[in-house]
């Protein structure tokens, strides 16, 4: 007869966790739509790859931890990890790269760590950072935007390539593709250009990279979506773009010709699919208001590090995982005064 | 309203389905024909019996007296005879029994003699919290803690502000708002009586926005009575702003010290059917005998409110409220956010029985997987102690306990917002409350270590320095001996070990002075009490029955 819990209290409100996964993947099916509007069938194939590779990666470890695998697939955790990765990925990429990283992700990120809610890392960015290191060739070649390239690969003609390796007759993969506009840029300041110079190729758009800024602007928009809907708090995005722009305005300010303008930070690259759908990852990151603010300001600060004097063309993934190491200790200290307490700890 | 209003942190806007009982007007519960009245319906020490099976009892008349001072008495709700005074279950989260006094009912609901002050400003303050003592009030807000020791101002000569709480702020629960409606001149004159004995400055009574009759009854009695001194503020609804440390946030701006009471920032809280108590306690001579109980849910007939005599079986009030619909429904008493269900029916209810929800599925839908934590912080922002619930969690679930009191486990009042919000569908609450009896028992049990190993140590003081006496009085024996060559070697043994014998006698029985005319009887007793404090079995039985309490 017994409808009820156990324990006080006795009812409560709808939220559930595969609610949470499954809106923040639906807030990325714009942009991914985009994506593939402006790249290509690729993108297609990340997706059904990185979800297949996904869930039976992540079934198969639930299996062998003994622990129920409806549950752990149902509640949307690992395809939203998939998701997140096929759109951070190139995309022209051949399977088993897209194999290696979410699988990377779900089994070594996630699930030997405990699985759901005990990953200190972003899995997404551990399977993409994996891939950055290991893979630097394939993990660099970027399909252009449409309208800027020449050429288009059909739908076979896509598959072909992801899964055998070939491209058509006369076709070669440099004719298909282009560096990413963050890569452009920082290759060209290497070679002395300035950033006026830079900015007149075909690759840039009107504030980011040509077909980029739009992608990222409907990321942006699935971002504000999500706010609204509560699924997320504005603290880490407005903390780590914020300070993105503001730290890259500075510099701008400074040196036109060597740093590239605030806003182009942030229609670029990775910066806001970062800020709103991987830096405000609740597993790995801080969970007070205050500790997100530190987390955000943190990652917004390491991306411009790296951007502008790193290694790397961006730096998203690599300052979320560097913020990831540090939340744990940014949650201690950011503890909230207790009610009746003074002051606090 | 003028007033200013301060906010406390978290909570929540849940569904209030108070109209489901609201709808009726208040009826009288019939007598049942057993009253089950238990022993302890306070915080504090159980009351002591004070009448015996087969005596008749009055309406009124003191079943139990209160035992110390953090105590309350206990009064019959009807006339009838005390058939049996013995262990019943009652109403309590573990399904506990506790002695209860059983009286069958003679239906004539005859009175004590009894009679009121109604110029209670005469009276001291002291007498006054004697006679609501005696009344055996105890908060009827849901602690139950007596009711006279909140209505003294202490070592203050003053107390600043008394709050007479009719937030009412969990779900379904309508009580106080229908006490408010049709006697809100009691809950005034109550608040009144309790303003003399505190000596309180000021007098608010708080009540939340979604009560709007109650506030405009209470607003009514105000000018009726010409109050001026009690100002009735109206609060945002929000659960728990009837938590008492957030009503008084919410009021005075002032938080109540953690591990402190409301008297320490010179606050008082009382709930409003505590003042209504009061208020007839004093006017009438009319102990604690009744309170008003919602009875509600979509499980229930017809939801509504019932004046109840304390001590009326559950099923009987059920019954008296036109029982179930026929839909399968679980049994709480309280509230969905801090309720407890019940194992049967069979319960009485007590003075701190507000309400008695039969919750169905459309009530409480059912609850999905519980899944791992995802450190979402959903929990710490509604949490109304500024607590980090999932730090919480974490911790009692790993048993780490010095780690959740670190993070203040002990001021998790249990409200339950962070449960409701948990995407995980965590049983957070039931985590705390399992940390919190596991600290206690730790405690309890390292008292009793301690103690223990202090009877322990000083046991072994008392032999090794017994040994040495024993010791040192041989040695002198020893040396006698020794000069009195003519006695046998033989002789010598004997006479040592009667030295030996009476050296023992003398240290271990040191003779008191007044034991030369005893009875045999006596001598006996005392012969016997010698032989148990010696014998090592009872010894350790003594000790281990005294570390129990």
């Amino acid at each position: 007869m017994s409808v009820l819990r156990a324990s006080s209290p006795h009812v409560h409100s709808p939220a559930a966790v595969n609610k949470v996964m499954l809106q923040v993947s639906l807030a990325l099916v714009p942009a991914l739509a985009a994506y593939t509007w402006l790249f290509g069938w690729g993108v297609i194939f990340n997706v059904v790859i990185a979800a297949t590779t996904a869930l039976a990666s992540e079934a198969i470890i639930v299996k062998m931890r003994g622990r129920e695998v409806i549950t752990s697939l149902s509640d949307g955790s690992a395809l939203l990890t998939a998701l997140l990765l096929a759109i951070a990925l190139p995309p022209l990429a051949p399977w088993w790269l897209i194999v290696v990283g979410t699988g990377f992700a779900i089994i070594f990120a996630k699930q030997l760590y405990g699985g759901l809610g005990y990953n200190p890392f972003n899995p997404a960015m551990v399977g993409y950072v994996v891939l950055l290191i290991s893979f630097p060739l394939e993990m660099t070649t970027w399909l252009a935007p449409s309208g800027v390239r020449e050429l288009s690969l059909s739908f076979s003609a896509t598959a072909a390539y992801v899964f055998g390796g070939h491209l058509p007759a006369q076709t070669a993969i440099d004719s298909l593709t282009m560096a990413t506009p963050l890569d452009t840029v920082k290759t060209r300041l290497g070679l002395e250009h300035t950033m006026g110079e830079i900015l007149r190729s075909p690759v840039f758009g009107s504030i980011g990279g040509h077909g980029w800024e739009i992608v990222n602007g409907l990321v942006l928009l699935g971002g504000l979506w999500m706010l609204f809907k509560r699924i997320i708090t504005w603290h880490v995005p407005v903390a780590m773009l914020g300070t993105l722009f503001v730290v890259s305005g500075l510099f701008h300010l400074v040196n036109p010709d060597h740093y590239s303008g605030p806003l182009f930070h942030i229609a670029s690259g990775g910066a806001l699919l970062g800020a709103f759908f991987i830096a405000t990852d609740p597993v790995s990151g801080a969970t007070s208001n205050r500790g997100r603010i530190i987390f955000g300001i943190g990652a917004g600060l390491i991306t411009f590090i790296i951007r502008a004097w790193g290694g790397y063309p961006d730096g998203v993934a690599f300052s979320v995982l560097l913020m990831n190491m540090a939340a744990p200790t940014i949650d201690y200290y950011t503890r909230p005064r207790v009610f009746g307490h003074k002051g606090s700890h | 309203m003028s007033h200013l209003l301060h906010t406390f942190p978290g909570g929540l806007h849940l569904p209030g389905n108070k109209d489901m009982s609201t709808g009726t007007a208040l009826t009288e519960a019939p007598i049942p024909k057993r009253l089950i009245i238990p022993l302890q319906q306070h915080i504090g020490a159980p009351a002591k019996p004070v009448v015996e099976v087969g005596d008749s009892v009055l309406k009124g008349q003191v079943l139990a007296q209160p035992e110390g001072y953090v105590s309350a008495p206990i009064h019959a709700s009807s006339s009838g005879t005390v058939i049996a005074i013995e262990d019943h279950p009652v109403p309590h989260p573990s399904g506990l029994t506790a002695p209860c006094i059983v009286i069958e009912t003679d239906g004539e609901d005859r009175w004590i003699e009894h009679g009121g002050n109604p110029d209670y400003t005469n009276l001291d303050p002291s007498d006054l919290r004697n006679l609501i003592r005696d009344a055996g009030i105890v908060g009827l807000g849901g602690a139950g803690f007596p009711a006279f020791i909140k209505l003294n101002p202490g070592a203050r000569t003053e107390l600043d502000t008394l709050i007479i709480n009719g937030a009412e702020c969990e779900p379904y629960i309508s009580c106080d708002d229908m006490l408010m409606r049709e006697h809100a001149d009691q809950v005034i004159l109550g608040a009144r009586i309790m303003r003399h004995a505190l000596h309180a400055k000021q007098c608010m009574i708080g009540i939340e926005d979604n009560k709007p009759e109650a506030i405009a009854a209470i607003g009514e009695a105000l000018d009726n009575l010409d109050e001026k001194g009690i100002e009735l503020v109206v609060v945002p609804t929000r659960y728990p702003t009837g938590g008492e440390k957030q009503l008084i946030k919410v009021l005075t701006g002032k938080e109540v010290p953690a591990q402190g009471l409301p008297i320490d920032i010179g606050i008082v809280c009382h709930n409003v059917a505590t003042a209504a108590s009061v208020f007839r306690a004093v006017d009438q001579g009319e102990p604690l005998i009744q309170r008003i109980v919602t009875v509600t849910g979509h499980g229930a007939a017809h939801p509504k409110n019932l004046i109840v005599r304390i001590g009326s079986p559950i099923k009987d009030v059920l019954q008296a409220a036109g029982g179930d619909n026929g839909v399968p429904y679980d049994l709480i008493m309280g509230g969905p956010m801090m309720g407890f269900t019940l194992t049967g029916d069979e319960l009485p209810t007590t003075k701190t029985t507000n309400c008695l929800l039969l919750a169905t599925q459309k009530d409480a839908a059912e609850k999905g997987p519980v899944r791992p934590c995802i450190r979402c912080g959903e929990c710490a922002q509604v949490c109304p102690a500024l607590l980090l619930p999932q730090q919480l969690y974490w911790h009692a679930r790993a048993k780490d306990f010095d780690k959740a009191q670190d993070y203040n486990l002990f001021d998790c009042i249990e409200c339950g917002c962070c449960a409701y919000v948990c995407p995980s569908n965590l049983p957070l609450v039931q985590y705390y409350r399992f940390a919190k009896t596991e600290i206690w028992s730790q405690e309890r049990e390292k008292k009793a270590a301690d103690k223990a190993r202090e009877r322990h140590e000083f046991r072994q003081f008392r032999i090794e320095r017994e040994k040495a006496e024993k010791a040192a009085r041989h040695k002198s024996r020893a040396k006698a001996v020794k000069k009195d060559s003519a006695d046998s070697d033989k002789k010598a043994a004997i006479q040592a070990a009667m030295e030996r014998a009476k050296a023992k006698r003398e240290a271990t029985e040191v003779q008191p002075k007044n034991t030369e005319n005893l009875t045999e009887a006596q001598k006996k007793q005392i012969a016997e009490a010698e032989a148990r404090r010696n014998d090592p079995k009872t010894q350790s039985a003594g000790q281990a029955s005294e570390d129990k309490e």
